[in-house]
């Protein structure tokens, strides 16, 4: 990609950011850490890759994309409204009673939400569903399921790896947002997940390693996925939970907490400090 | 009136799926490595590019479908009604109910009536696990020509549907000629006026014998065959409370849970009358032949009946 089409990623997932903590701060809940760690790739993915169109959020023909991490959902919120499938003013009433915007995504009730999930472990499997419903039409669209490392110590991760490899489901791309922490710990610590590459590799799919961070490498990930044949693709992506808010950055704590009034000031200072950095 | 030759729902199920989808090509059908036993292998050999075997992996395959449904098409997933009720209940709750998303599963060897496989394969749970989830809709035909109208009218709605198929062979009761099913609607077998006998699946024909059976006794028994659990059919319910004043429950499924509690909640909250559930008493199944546990757990004719005039003597 050129600088200027680079530029324009990072201004946009940095405005994908700060709608995240503007959603987790209003919420007084939610899930800021996996968020930002997955903002960069849901940016690239939404405004450089998938072919969807808010006008018509339901096309049949549209590309699709499950966040099988369903907790993430307030950064797919963002990429949604800066994407024109609904206003940003919603993501203000993020979890309010009434609301559109459900605590996990709700496909149901939410433009551009192409799978209810939040359930971990659910989402890939949906996400083999569609693709195989794309196969069996002759349909060309492609499917993408974003997990979380955690979320891969689910037995239905691996059943639906199994499931996307024997019926060769060469398109679905399963990106992992691998930031290694989990609720309770690092990902090492709470249950272990030694080389993810590897058990991709022998469930059957072509795996890519990338930094979760670098637009050049997630396009370049993203467009090699699309040039595999006969075989899904794993992208893991190398990320730092709550990337973008210094205090969050690597910090378990940040799984599932909202930021507090001073937290929130700091927070969007941060951040519109690294926007205007990218504007200058 | 009907043929004599028994067949099993299981197998009603698979060739009603088969004259579906010469019709309808968005049907897809998913199985988790008990093709042969559902009876999805009747599809797999007709329609091959539609069938897909997941392996035993029964929560993916209920995610599958789900991810099928919201792309446009109409997948019927099948197993044992132990795994895809019970096994997969949470894929069944949030990946299909919470979206309501067009899937409709399939659980066959559903009650005592497996047999020799035992208590661990004897679903007698799948009725009350489906039934606690909104929007889910629970059919269970009692024979071959329900069953394939069932199916029908499963395909044609849009929205999850449960179905409980059965693994042993019985008679067919209904006419074909003169047999109509909908969704929610229960039918009337036999009138009768002293007491209701609601019964549901596999254990309506035998209800129907033991409700003869007390006619020649003298006892005016009315008696509903019960195909959808849910939504379940208020009016045909309240009107037999009130008529009769008295309502026995029939199923093949614990009694916790099942019929006998949905049907006594209608009562109870719109015209209480009492209402005594004949089922499995919530105790676990063991092996056996199908035939010799039904009348062990007095869930054949004669069991039905015996059950029936101990319950109106203790009135």
């Amino acid at each position: 990609m050129d600088k200027s089409e680079l530029l324009k990623l990072k201004k946009t997932a940095c405005n994908v950011r700060l709608w995240t903590i503007e959603g987790v701060f209003n919420a007084k809940s939610g899930h800021p850490g996996g968020s930002l760690s997955a903002a960069d790739i849901m940016t690239y993915l939404y405004f450089n890759e998938m072919k969807v169109d808010p006008e018509n959020p339901k096309d049949p023909k549209r590309d699709r994309f499950v966040l099988s991490k369903g907790h993430c959902c307030p950064a797919l919120y963002a990429v949604l409204a800066l994407k024109g499938f609904f206003p940003t003013e919603e993501i203000k009433s993020l979890r309010h009673i009434g609301a559109m915007l459900q605590g996990h995504p709700d496909m149901k009730h939410t433009p551009g939400i192409d799978m209810s999930s939040g359930s971990l472990g659910q989402g890939i499997s949906a996400a083999c569903g569609m693709a195989l419903s794309a196969k069996l039409s002759g349909d060309d669209y492609r499917v993408y399921a974003m997990l979380g490392d955690g979320e891969c110590e689910e037995g239905q991760v691996w059943e639906a790896a199994m499931f996307a490899s024997h019926y060769k489901l060469d398109n679905l791309t399963v990106i992992v947002d691998f930031n290694g922490l989990q609720i309770d710990g690092t990902v090492a610590d709470v249950a272990g997940l030694a080389d993810l590459d590897k058990k991709f590799e022998s469930f059957g799919f072509e795996v890519i390693q990338i930094d979760g961070h670098d637009f050049e490498q997630i396009e370049e990930s993203i467009n090699k996925a699309k040039s595999v044949k006969n075989k899904p693709t794993a992208i893991i992506a190398a990320t730092v939970k709550g990337k973008g808010v210094s205090y969050m950055e690597n910090q378990v704590g940040w799984h599932g907490k909202a930021p507090n009034a001073d937290e929130y000031k700091t927070a969007t200072e941060e951040l519109k400090a690294q926007l205007k950095a990218l504007e200058a | 009136m009907a043929e004599s030759k028994k067949i099993a729902t299981r197998e009603s199920f698979g060739i009603a799926l088969c004259e579906l989808a010469k019709e309808h090509d968005d049907i897809v059908v998913l199985d988790a490595d008990l093709a042969a036993a559902t009876k999805t292998e009747i599809f797999k050999k007709a329609y091959p590019d539609r069938f897909f075997d997941c392996g035993i992996a029964e929560g993916n395959m209920i995610g599958v479908a789900a991810g099928l449904a919201a792309a446009g098409k109409v997948p019927f997933a099948a197993s044992f009604a132990m795994f895809a009720t019970g096994r997969a209940y949470e894929q069944v709750r949030n990946s299909v109910g919470y979206p309501h998303l067009n899937v409709k599963i399939a659980g066959s060897h559903a009650g005592i009536s497996v047999g020799e496989d035992g208590a661990t394969h004897q679903c007698c749970e799948d009725i009350a696990l489906m039934r606690t989830i909104p929007g889910m809709v629970i059919l269970n035909p009692a024979d071959h020509y329900e069953m394939i109208e069932a199916v029908k009218a499963a395909y044609a709605y849009n929205g999850p549907v449960y179905i409980r198929l059965g693994r042993l062979a019985i008679e067919s009761f209904n006419d074909p000629d003169n047999y109509s099913f909908e969704i929610g609607k229960g039918i009337t077998l036999e009138e009768g006026d002293d007491v209701t006998v609601i019964a549901t699946g596999l254990v309506v024909n035998e209800s129907l014998k033991a409700v003869r059976a007390l006619k020649e006794k003298g006892i005016s028994a009315r008696l509903i065959n019960l195909h959808t659990i849910k939504p379940i059919d208020k009016e045909i319910i309240i009107k037999a409370a009130k008529e009769t004043g008295r309502i026995i429950t029939v199923e093949e499924h614990n009694i916790i849970g099942g019929l006998g509690e949905a049907v006594a909640a209608v009562t109870a909250e719109s015209y209480p009358v009492p209402v005594n559930r004949i089922g499995v008493e919530d105790i676990f199944g063991h092996s056996g032949p199908a035939v010799g546990l039904l009348s062990e757990f007095g869930l054949d004719a004669a069991g039905i009946e015996k059950k029936i005039i101990e319950i109106l003597n203790n009135k």
